[in-house]
C-alpha cells in the first residue's frame, strides 16, 4: 500500500487521457485508506496475532514461561469447561436466534402489510430496546425475574398460581434467551423492514394480476426478496450468540449458583484471563472461539449461496 | 450492488411511503383490528420492562421489595432518587456519564470520519491489492469482538495503554461495519461527473473529499455515527477489562458496579444501592432514546443500505 504502486490497469487509461487523469492524484486512493488500514492492522490484526503468539506458550511458576507449540489447543479441544460452555451457547443459538428471527420477520410483514394501525408507534415501540445498553436489560429482567419481589412472582402469588422459577437451573438458558430476544428483536425487524419496503411494488401487483393472495404474495414474492436482509441478520446473531457475556455475566450476581465462570464459552475466557491469569490459556480458548465463529459464519453464508446458485 | 437508487430511497420510504391517494384511502378500509391488537400485545412485552423501570426508579429500596413491582408506591420520590443518584460517592455518577459521553463521542465521530476516507477511496479509485484490503477488512466482521478484546488487553498492557481512555476510543475507531456502509454510501453518493469537474477546475484531491465528497456524504455519515454512538455507549465488555479506575467507567460498567454493591453489599433490602442502580439505569437510557427518536430517519436509511445490499 505505498505511494509508488500504481493502479495496474488504470495505466494504459491514464496513458490514453492524461489530461481527464493527470498523475497528481494517483497516490490519493491509498492516501485515503491508509489512516484506516494502518488503525486496522494495529488494532485487530496485531492482537490476533499477538493471541496467536501467547496461545504457543505456558507460563508455569517453576520454569518461567515455555513454547509448548498446540499444547495449549489440545487442552482447550478437550476442556470439558470449555466444551460444556461451547455447548450450552450452541443450544441457546439453535433455539434463540430462530424465534427470533422469526418473530423479527412477522412483525415486518405485519408492519409492511399496512393492515395495521398505529404501526409507528408499534415500530418504534418495539425498536426502542436497541437503544438499552445490555447491561440495564439484564438488571432489568434479573429485578422481573426475582424470585419474591419479582412483579411475575408477585402476580403468580396473588392467583395463587405456581411460582415462574426463571433464576433456577433448568430455566437459566431461556431466562437469558429471552433478554436477548427483547434486546434484539426490534433491531432484526427494521432492517428486514426496510428490505421490504425497498421491494418494488409492481410485483406485488404483478402477483395479484396473477390471482395470488396476501399470504401467498409474503411467501413467493417476499419472503425470497428478503433473502440478502435475512442471511445478514443471521450471520449477526450467530455472532452475538457465540459471545454471549454481559447477560449472563450480570444475572450471575443474582444467581451465583446456576451461572458459573464457565457458564458460556466467553465467561470462561474472560475468567482464565483476569480471574486465573492463565493468559496464555486464555489467548487460546479465545482464538479457538473465533475460529468456531469464523467457520460457522462462513459454512452459513457458503449455505445460503449454493442453495440461490442450484 | 444492483440496487443504485437504494440509499436515498430507503430514506423516504422508511417513514412516509408516497403512494397515490387512492391506495391508501383503500387501506385505510383493509386495516385489521386483530392484527392490530396481536401487534399491540406485542409492543407491551417490549415496553414491560421500562415501564417497569420508570415505575420502579419512583421508589425507595425498601418499596421496591414491599411493593406491587408494576405500580406506583404510597411515596413517589423520582427526584429523591436522581438527586441521591447524581450526588452519591461524590458525584460519581455524573463522571461516568461524562466519560461515557466522551467516549461515544470521540469514537464514533473519529470512526465516521476515518470510515467515510476509506470508504470514498475503496469506491472511486483503483490501486493495486484494494479488493484484497477492502474484503479482509470486511471479513474482520466476523471476528467477534470480545474474542479480540483480550489479546488486546494484553497488548495494550504492554504498551501502558490500559486504564486509560485511550483503551476505549483506539478499538471503538476502526468499524469494519461503518466502511462497508460508507463504501456503498459513496459509490452512489458523489458522482464521478462532480470529482472530474473539481479535478479540472484544479482542486486537489484532499481538498475534493473534505469540500464536496463530505458534503454529499453527510446522510451516510450521520448513520455510522449513531450506530458507533450506540455500540459504544453500550459496551461493557472492553470498559470491564481495560479499566481499573472507577473514575473512568463508563455508565455501564459502574451500574454494573454498583448492582454488585447492591447484591453482595448490605443484605437485601438494607441497602440503599438498589435505588441507585434503578434510577441510575433509567437515567442512563433516556439520552440514546431520544437520540434515536428524533434521528429515526437516518438509522432507518443506514440499516436500508447495509441490510439491502449484498
Amino acid at each position: 500500500m505505498t505511494a509508488t504502486t500504481a493502479a495496474p490497469y488504470e495505466v494504459s487509461q491514464r496513458a490514453r487521457s492524461t489530461r481527464r487523469r493527470p498523475v497528481r492524484h494517483r497516490a490519493a486512493g491509498p492516501l485515503f485508506v491508509a489512516p484506516f488500514l494502518v488503525l486496522f492492522v494495529l488494532l485487530f490484526l496485531a492482537p490476533l496475532a499477538y493471541a496467536a503468539y501467547l496461545s504457543l506458550f505456558q507460563h508455569r511458576l517453576i520454569g518461567g514461561t515455555t513454547f509448548v507449540g498446540l499444547d495449549n489447543y489440545v487442552t482447550a479441544v478437550s476442556d470439558p469447561l470449555l466444551i460444556r460452555g461451547v455447548l450450552r451457547v450452541a443450544t441457546f443459538l439453535v433455539i434463540q436466534v430462530p424465534v427470533m428471527l422469526l418473530l423479527a420477520l412477522l412483525f415486518a410483514l405485519a408492519l409492511d402489510s399496512g393492515l395495521l394501525r398505529l404501526a409507528r408507534v408499534v415500530r418504534l415501540g418495539i425498536f426502542v430496546p436497541y437503544a438499552v445498553p445490555s447491561v440495564v436489560a439484564a438488571l432489568m429482567w434479573g429485578y422481573l425475574y426475582g424470585p419474591d419481589y419479582g412483579p411475575f412472582a408477585q402476580l403468580s402469588k396473588a392467583f395463587g398460581l405456581a411460582m415462574p422459577r426463571f433464576l433456577t437451573d433448568g430455566w437459566m438458558l431461556g431466562s437469558l434467551a429471552n433478554i436477548v430476544t427483547w434486546e434484539w428483536v426490534g433491531y432484526n425487524m427494521i432492517i428486514l423492514y426496510v428490505a421490504l419496503r425497498a421491494i418494488p411494488h409492481d410485483l406485488y401487483e404483478a402477483a395479484a394480476m396473477d390471482g395470488a393472495g396476501a399470504w401467498r404474495i409474503a411467501w413467493s414474492v417476499k419472503l425470497p426478496a428478503l433473502r440478502p436482509a435475512l442471511l445478514l441478520t443471521m450471520v449477526f446473531s450467530v455472532i452475538g450468540s457465540f459471545q454471549l457475556f454481559n447477560e449472563p455475566n450480570l444475572l450471575q450476581r443474582i444467581a451465583p449458583d446456576v451461572i458459573d465462570s464457565a457458564y458460556t464459552a466467553n465467561l470462561y475466557a474472560y475468567s482464565l484471563a483476569f480471574t486465573s491469569q492463565q493468559v496464555n490459556y486464555a489467548a487460546a480458548v479465545s482464538f479457538l472461539l473465533g475460529i468456531v465463529i469464523v467457520i460457522v459464519s462462513y459454512a452459513l453464508l457458503l449455505t445460503a449461496n449454493r442453495r440461490r446458485s442450484s | 450492488m444492483t440496487t443504485a437508487t437504494m440509499t436515498s430511497r430507503g430514506t423516504a420510504t422508511a417513514d412516509r411511503a408516497p403512494r397515490p391517494a387512492g391506495r391508501r384511502r383503500s387501506a385505510v378500509n383493509r386495516r385489521s383490528i386483530p392484527l392490530t391488537i396481536a401487534m399491540l400485545a406485542a409492543l407491551a412485552y417490549f415496553l414491560l420492562p421500562l415501564f417497569w423501570l420508570l415505575v420502579a426508579s419512583t421508589k425507595s429500596t425498601q418499596d421496591l421489595f414491599t411493593t406491587f413491582g408494576l405500580w406506583l408506591s404510597d411515596s413517589p420520590q423520582l427526584l429523591t432518587n436522581i438527586w441521591a443518584t447524581l450526588t452519591h460517592d461524590d458525584g460519581v455518577f455524573v463522571r461516568w456519564l461524562v466519560n461515557t459521553l466522551i467516549y461515544a463521542v470521540a469514537s464514533s465521530l473519529g470512526a465516521a470520519l476515518l470510515a467515510a476516507a476509506a470508504g470514498y477511496g475503496f469506491a472511486k479509485f483503483r490501486f493495486r491489492g484494494d479488493r484484497a484490503a477492502f474484503n479482509l477488512v470486511l471479513g474482520a466482521v466476523m471476528v467477534p469482538t470480545t474474542a479480540l478484546a483480550i489479546p488486546t488487553y494484553l497488548l495494550f498492557a504492554k504498551v501502558e495503554l490500559v486504564n486509560t481512555p485511550w483503551a476505549i476510543i483506539l478499538p471503538s475507531l476502526v468499524s469494519p461495519f461503518g466502511l462497508y456502509l460508507m463504501r456503498i454510501y459513496a459509490q452512489d453518493a458523489v458522482p464521478d461527473s462532480v470529482i472530474e469537474a473539481a479535478r479540472i477546475d484544479g482542486a486537489g484531491e484532499l481538498q475534493i473529499f473534505f469540500r464536496i465528497a463530505m458534503r454529499l456524504l453527510a446522510p451516510g455519515l450521520v448513520t455510522v455515527v449513531l450506530f458507533t454512538l450506540v455500540a459504544t455507549w453500550n459496551n461493557y465488555f472492553l470498559p470491564l477489562i481495560m479499566l481499573n479506575d472507577p473514575r473512568l467507567y463508563p455508565i455501564t460498567v459502574g451500574l454494573a458496579s454498583w448492582a454488585s454493591q447492591a447484591v453482595g453489599g448490605g443484605s437485601g433490602a438494607n441497602s440503599d444501592m438498589l435505588a441507585l442502580v434503578v434510577t441510575g439505569s433509567m437515567l442512563s437510557i433516556v439520552p440514546l432514546v431520544v437520540a434515536f427518536l428524533l434521528l429515526q430517519r437516518y438509522w432507518q436509511s443506514g440499516l436500508a443500505t447495509g441490510g439491502v445490499k449484498q
